[in-house]
C-alpha cells in the first residue's frame, strides 16, 4: 500500500465534474486576456482611473481641498502660483491655476469623473443604439435594412464638428437664457446626445454585416426549423455571437469619446466654466505655455495617458477575443 | 393501405433573380415518405435536392405544390400553426461545423429544441440530454463542452441529438455524411440505421453518394435539373435502372461489382441553367439515346411495364444492369 502510494505522487483525486466541464470561448478569451502582460497593465490603469473618478468627493475628503476653492494668497502680483512649478507643494501636489489660483489636483481628479462619465454613457447609449439597429437591419433585412442602411449613410457622412459647433451651443440658448449661468448636467446631456447621433452608426454598420454572416448560418437554421421564435433567435443563438465584436468597439468608443469631449470643451463649446473638464483645462493652460508650463503638463500627460491605457486595453481585447485577428505571431 | 408519413406534390419552387425569369430550383417534384421508411434523394449538386429538403421542414417557403404530413397540408401554415408538427419533423445539417453554435454548450444544444417547444420531459431536460447522447453514441457526461471540443463526427452526432429531440417521426438529412471523413462516415451511416431501426424513425435521406443511399435507404429518388427523373425501390434503381441519367450516376460509383458492362458512362457538358432549362425532356442536352420527340415533349413520370418503378422518359433502357 505505502508503495503504491508512493508511487502516483502529488496526483489529487479528479472528480468527474473537474474532468469533464468544457471551456467556453469566453473562457478561453480569459485566459488569453490574462496572459498578456500589456492587458494587465492597461486593465489596472483603467481600473485606477475608474476608481479616482467614482471615488472623487471621498478623495476631496482627505484632500481637504474643493474642486472650486480659490488660494489667491498663493499668487503672486501677476497672478502666477507662488514657489517652484507652478506652486506644487505638499499641500497642492500639482500646483495651482494662475489665475484663480484653484488646486489642479483636485480639479483633475474631478475632470476625470466629467471626463469618464460623459464618454462611457456617450459610448454606452451608441452601442446599444448601435447594436439594435444594426441587428434589426442585419436580421430583418428588406425595407428596414433599406431605411437604416440610408440612416447609416447619412449620420457617417454628417461632418461632426461643423455640426457639433452648429448645434451645442444654439441648443442651450433654446433654454437658457445668454445671461444664465448654463448646468453643467445640461451640457453633458446635450454632448451626450449629439455623440449618440453621430456614433451608433459605426456600431450599427459592424453588428448589421456579423448578422447578416451568422443569420446564413445553419445553427439558425437548426432554431428556426425546431419552431423558435425571434427572440430565441436573436438573444440566445445570435447575440452570444456577437459579444467580442461589440465589447471591442466598446471599448474602443470610450477613449474615442475621452478625446471627442475634450476637443469640444477646448473649442468652448463642450463643458463649460466651472465644471473641472480636461478640455477647458488644457484651453485655460495654453495661455501660460511660456510661464506655467507645469500647467499645461498634468493635465495634458493624463488624458493622454487614459487614451492609450483604454486604446491599448482594446486592442489586447480583441485579440483575446478573436486570436486570428492577432498582429503577433503564435508563441 | 396506410397513407404516407409524408406526401408531396407538385412543389416547386423558383427564386426570383434580378435579371431574367426565375431559377427553377424545383419544379414539380411528387413523391412519398411512409412511415418508417427511408427515402433517398440523389443527384448532381444544383438538382435541387437540398431545397427540396429545406422546403420540408419550411425554412424555405414553396412557390407552389402542397406537402402534407400526416394527413396535414403544411405548405403555408404560419409558424404557430407549425409548431405542433416540428415535434415530428426535423433535419439533420451538412456542415457540422456550421450547424452547432460556437458559444453554447453541447448540452444547451441538444436541449434547444424542448426550450423552444416549452416541452419538459420525464425526469426533465438534462436527464433527457444525457440519455440522447448516450444513444448517439457519446458520452453523456461530455454535456458541459463546446463544440469546438469535438471531432466533426462527433459534433455530426450531436447534430442528430438534437435532431432526435422532440422523437420526431420523420428526419429531414441533407447530406449528413458528406462533410465527414470516409472512416467515420460509416460509423455515423450505421449510427442512422440503427436509429431506424430502434426508433422508427422515417429519413428523407439526401445525398449526391449513391453508395451511401444503398446502405440507408429502402426506396431511391433521382433527381436531375428541379425534377424528379426516376424513383422506385432500391433494388429496382440499383439493379434496373430505366433512367439513361440514373444509368450514368451508377456507373460513376467507383465499385467493379455495379459497373456498366460499357464501363464507364461519361456525360458530356456542363448541367444546363435551371434559369433557362432546356425544352422538353431536361436531360435530353447530354442524353446519348436523345431523339427528336425528347426535345418537344417533356416526358412524365409513369411507370412501365406493371412495375412500381417511375420514370420519366421516352426511351427508358429495360434490360437490367449486369
Amino acid at each position: 500500500m505505502k508503495t503504491r502510494a508512493k508511487a502516483i505522487p502529488d496526483v489529487g483525486p479528479i472528480t468527474a465534474a473537474q474532468e469533464f466541464v468544457g471551456r467556453s470561448p469566453g473562457r478561453f478569451a480569459w485566459e488569453r486576456l490574462r496572459r498578456d502582460r500589456t492587458a494587465i497593465v492597461t486593465g489596472s490603469m483603467l481600473a485606477a482611473f475608474l476608481v479616482i473618478a467614482l471615488a472623487a468627493p471621498l478623495i476631496e475628503l482627505l484632500y481637504g481641498i474643493g474642486p472650486h476653492e480659490q488660494f489667491q494668497h498663493e499668487l503672486d502680483s501677476f497672478g502666477m502660483p507662488l514657489g517652484v512649478a507652478g506652486g506644487i507643494s505638499g499641500e497642492h501636489w500639482f500646483g495651482l491655476e494662475p489665475g484663480l489660483g484653484r488646486d489642479i489636483f483636485i480639479r483633475m481628479v474631478y475632470g476625470l469623473r466629467t471626463s469618464l462619465v460623459i464618454a462611457i454613457s456617450a459610448a454606452t447609449i451608441t452601442t446599444t443604439l448601435g447594436v439594435v439597429a444594426g441587428v434589426v437591419a442585419g436580421y430583418l433585412g428588406r425595407w428596414s435594412d433599406t431605411v437604416i442602411g440610408w440612416l447609416i449613410d447619412f449620420a457617417l457622412a454628417m461632418p461632426f464638428l461643423i455640426v457639433a459647433l452648429a448645434v451645442a451651443p444654439t441648443v442651450a440658448l433654446r433654454f437658457y437664457d445668454e445671461r444664465d449661468e448654463v448646468p453643467a448636467e445640461f451640457q453633458a446631456i446635450v454632448l451626450v446626445t449629439i455623440f449618440a447621433v453621430f456614433g451608433w452608426a459605426g456600431t450599427a454598420r459592424l453588428v448589421r454585416g456579423q448578422v447578416i454572416s451568422l443569420r446564413e448560418r445553419e445553427f439558425v437554421d437548426a432554431a428556426r426549423a425546431s419552431g423558435a421564435g425571434v427572440g430565441h433567435i436573436l438573444f440566445r443563438e445570435l447575440l452570444p455571437n456577437l459579444w467580442a465584436p461589440i465589447l471591442v468597439s466598446y471599448s474602443l468608443a470610450v477613449p474615442a469619446y475621452i478625446t471627442a469631449e475634450a476637443a469640444l470643451s477646448f473649442l468652448g463649446i463642450g463643458m463649460l466654466e466651472p465644471t473641472p473638464d480636461f478640455g477647458r483645462m488644457i484651453d485655460r493652460s495654453l495661455g501660460y505655455l511660456q510661464t506655467d508650463p507645469a500647467y499645461v503638463f498634468f493635465p495634458g500627460i493624463t488624458i493622454f495617458a487614459v487614451v492609450f491605457a483604454f486604446n491599448l486595453f482594446g486592442d489586447a481585447l480583441r485579440d483575446a477575443l478573436d486570436p486570428r485577428s492577432s498582429r503577433s505571431p503564435l508563441p | 393501405m396506410t397513407q404516407p408519413l409524408l406526401s408531396v406534390q407538385g412543389l416547386t419552387k423558383h427564386f426570383p433573380t434580378r435579371s431574367g425569369g426565375p431559377v427553377r430550383a424545383v419544379d414539380g417534384v411528387d413523391f412519398e415518405v411512409r412511415s418508417g421508411e427511408s427515402l433517398g434523394l440523389v443527384g448532381e449538386s444544383g438538382c435541387g435536392k437540398s431545397t427540396t429538403g429545406r422546403m420540408m421542414v419550411r425554412l424555405l417557403e414553396p412557390t407552389d405544390g402542397r406537402i402534407v404530413f400526416n394527413g396535414r397540408d403544411i405548405t403555408h401554415l404560419r409558424r404557430s400553426a407549425l409548431r405542433p408538427l416540428r415535434r415530428d419533423l426535423q433535419i439533420i445539417f451538412q456542415d457540422p461545423y456550421a450547424s452547432l453554435n460556437p458559444r453554447q454548450t453541447v448540452g444547451r444544444i441538444v436541449a434547444m429544441p424542448m426550450q423552444v417547444n416549452s416541452i419538459q420531459p420525464v425526469g426533465g431536460i438534462n436527464k433527457r440530454v444525457q440519455e440522447l447522447l448516450e444513444t448517439v453514441g457519446l458520452d453523456p457526461r461530455h454535456h458541459n463542452r463546446y463544440p469546438h471540443e469535438f471531432s466533426g463526427g462527433q459534433r455530426q452526432r450531436v447534430g442528430i441529438a438534437r435532431a432526435l429531440a422532440l422523437s420526431p417521426k420523420l428526419i429531414v438529412a441533407d447530406e449528413p455524411v458528406s462533410a465527414l471523413d470516409v472512416s467515420i462516415q460509416a460509423q455515423v451511416i450505421s449510427l442512422l440505421r440503427t436509429l431506424q431501426r430502434d426508433l422508427g424513425v422515417a429519413y428523407l435521406f439526401i445525398a449526391h453518394d449513391l453508395a451511401v443511399v444503398r446502405h440507408v435507404c429502402q426506396r431511391v429518388a433521382v433527381m436531375y435539373l428541379g425534377r424528379i427523373v426516376e424513383i422506385g425501390d432500391r433494388d429496382d434503381i440499383y439493379e434496373r435502372p430505366q433512367h439513361p441519367y440514373t444509368r450514368a450516376l451508377l456507373s460513376a460509383i467507383p465499385d467493379p461489382a455495379v459497373l456498366e458492362p460499357a464501363g464507364r458512362l461519361r456525360l458530356t457538358g456542363e448541367v444546363p441553367s435551371p434559369q433557362n432549362p432546356p425544352s422538353g425532356c431536361p436531360f435530353r442536352t447530354r442524353c446519348w439515346l436523345a431523339r427528336e420527340r425528347c426535345g418537344i415533349e417533356m416526358p412524365a413520370l409513369v411507370a412501365r411495364d406493371n412495375g412500381r418503378q417511375l420514370t420519366a422518359c421516352h426511351f427508358p433502357i429495360s434490360e437490367p444492369l449486369r
